[in-house]
């Protein structure tokens, strides 16, 4: 299971990439696309839209289940992978090409609080047993 | 959890393994979607070991299984030949879902399903005592079923000697040779084979199916072929509470004559007040099970839904009032939105082709 060091992630399985513009990047983990199986259908907010932390905001569908996709932090959607709706399969091909949207961080202090790899592999682990 | 005489080539083939009914099955073996194509463009082999054979002999053993189940195994005159049907509560309500073959006189095989077997046996223990019909659990057998437009001529490159005792066999109808029970039937729609042969046998059945390009199917494809065919899951779109009349199965129903059986008389007294019918999502996102159908004639509720990987939108089994018929739109609650749904008879897919028309 891939898990690079250099993004941050969520313990409902968000990963978060810091952009050099200040914005994040967020999409699922290989973890997470592996447990959910063949992705049919996503769902991503709109371009404008504000979200608050650990605020549900997006869904992906598997073959097997739907899964709510909660923002990592509180911002705005400044942009969305339009090419995922067509191309659902890219989460499950490229997990950590595949962002699903980009956010404007209201309070960059929020970054902090997210997971580093290690502290994830954690949140892994802990659901295995 | 129990394991099948298959397990070591599921985890050979990296199948993600999961808990069905008490079973350690195969789930997937890397892509759900792909095994699904190829079972609808080539052939696919499913491990279905968790289901049981059940065999029954006796002299009253056509009495007892004409008095047990809601189709007439009458129907079945020459050995070899099939029947599907339920096996009913007195209340009507559908206790499992099997397919029984006519071995030779006197003389039966029911294939149950695997999470109902435990208690199927007790009620077929129960019921054949005054018949004295013997009943044997036949866990000693593996059933594999062989599925796709390619299924059989694969099947007949691995095993070589079946070809010409199954080359004329009918739909719904099976053969033994030598110690494979070979039935023309199966749960995706296409056309194929399920054996069943003794389970110290599986593995090189298994191997001799892979070198002819019989590639391994789960349980997750084995789900979305059968929605596409149109075909009920027993825990899912039926159970004790619901009749064969509400759930599409009236035609495996054997109603009309004098034939006594288990709940007849409880489907001839109560009018259904719901039925069956399939649902094509029209706009976009996921239909699942539970979810609720509003429709003009009162609610109703999915039983089965999911992503068609052939029609590439998704389809659903649901439950509605009586009143509401193929050609309807109707809505159903997806999480927090309502979306447009047009009512269909279902199978959706049979035999690679879809029956659904758009706008039809």
């Amino acid at each position: 299971m891939s898990l690079p060091n250099d993004l941050r992630y969520t313990k409902t399985h968000e990963w978060v990439r810091v952009e050099t513009d200040g914005t994040i990047a967020v999409g699922i983990t290989d973890y997470a696309q592996d447990a959910l199986g063949d992705m049919v259908y996503v769902q991503i907010p709109e371009v404008g839209r504000s979200v608050q932390r650990e605020q549900d905001c997006a869904v992906v569908e598997s073959v097997k289940a739907a899964s709510d996709i909660y923002a990592p932090v509180g911002g705005t959607v400044v942009a969305k992978n339009d090419e995922l709706e067509s191309a659902p399969q890219l989460l499950n091909e490229t997990p950590y090409a595949a962002w699903m949207f980009k956010l404007k961080v209201n309070d960059p202090k929020q970054l902090d609080d997210l997971l580093t790899a290690q502290q994830y592999q954690q949140v892994i682990d802990s659901e295995k047993h | 959890m129990k394991q099948t005489a298959l397990i070591e080539a599921h985890r050979r083939a990296g199948a993600k393994l999961v808990d069905f009914a008490g079973w350690e099955m195969p789930l997937h073996y890397g892509s759900q979607l792909e095994e699904h194509h190829q079972v609808r463009r080539d052939a696919g082999m499913f491990d279905v070991s968790h289901m049981l054979a059940v065999d029954l002999t006796g002299d009253k053993a056509t009495a007892l299984l004409r008095y047990l189940l809601a189709n007439d195994v009458a129907k079945l005159e020459v050995p070899g030949s099939a029947l599907y049907s339920c096996m009913l509560n007195p209340g009507g309500g559908v206790l499992d879902d099997l397919i029984v073959y006519l071995l030779g006189a006197g003389r039966y095989r029911l294939v149950v399903n695997a999470g109902t077997a435990e208690q199927d046996l007790a009620w077929l223990s129960a019921q054949a005592r005054p018949y004295a019909v013997d009943i044997a659990s036949r866990r000693d057998l593996a059933i594999v079923a062989v599925q796709g437009p390619n299924a059989r001529a694969k099947t007949w490159q691995a095993l070589p000697q079946v070809r010409a005792p199954t080359e004329a066999m009918k739909s719904f109808s099976a053969a033994s040779v030598e110690e494979y029970f070979i039935a023309r039937t199966g749960y995706t729609g296409e056309d194929g084979f399920e054996i069943v042969l003794p389970a110290a046998r599986a593995q090189a059945l298994w191997q001799a199916l892979a070198a002819q390009g019989v590639t391994p199917a789960g349980l997750g494809a084995r789900d979305t072929l059968r929605l596409e065919a149109g075909m009920n899951l027993y825990g899912q779109d039926m159970d004790e509470s619901v009749t064969p009349l509400e759930c599409g199965l009236a035609w495996t129903v054997a109603l009309k004559g004098e034939r006594e059986f288990i709940g007849k008389a409880a489907l001839l007294q109560a009018e259904p007040q719901r039925h069956r019918i399939g649902l094509v999502l029209l706009d976009k996102g996921v239909l699942r099970a539970h979810q609720c159908v509003k429709t003009p004639a009162g609610d109703g509720e999915i039983t089965s839904g999911g992503f068609s990987p052939t029609m590439n939108r998704s389809l659903a089994l649901a439950r509605v009032p009586r009143a509401v018929t193929a050609g309807q739109q109707v809505e159903v609650m997806v999480r927090d939105q309502l979306l447009r749904a047009r009512v269909v008879d279902p199978p959706f897919v049979r035999n690679g082709q879809v029956l659904i028309k758009e706008n039809s």
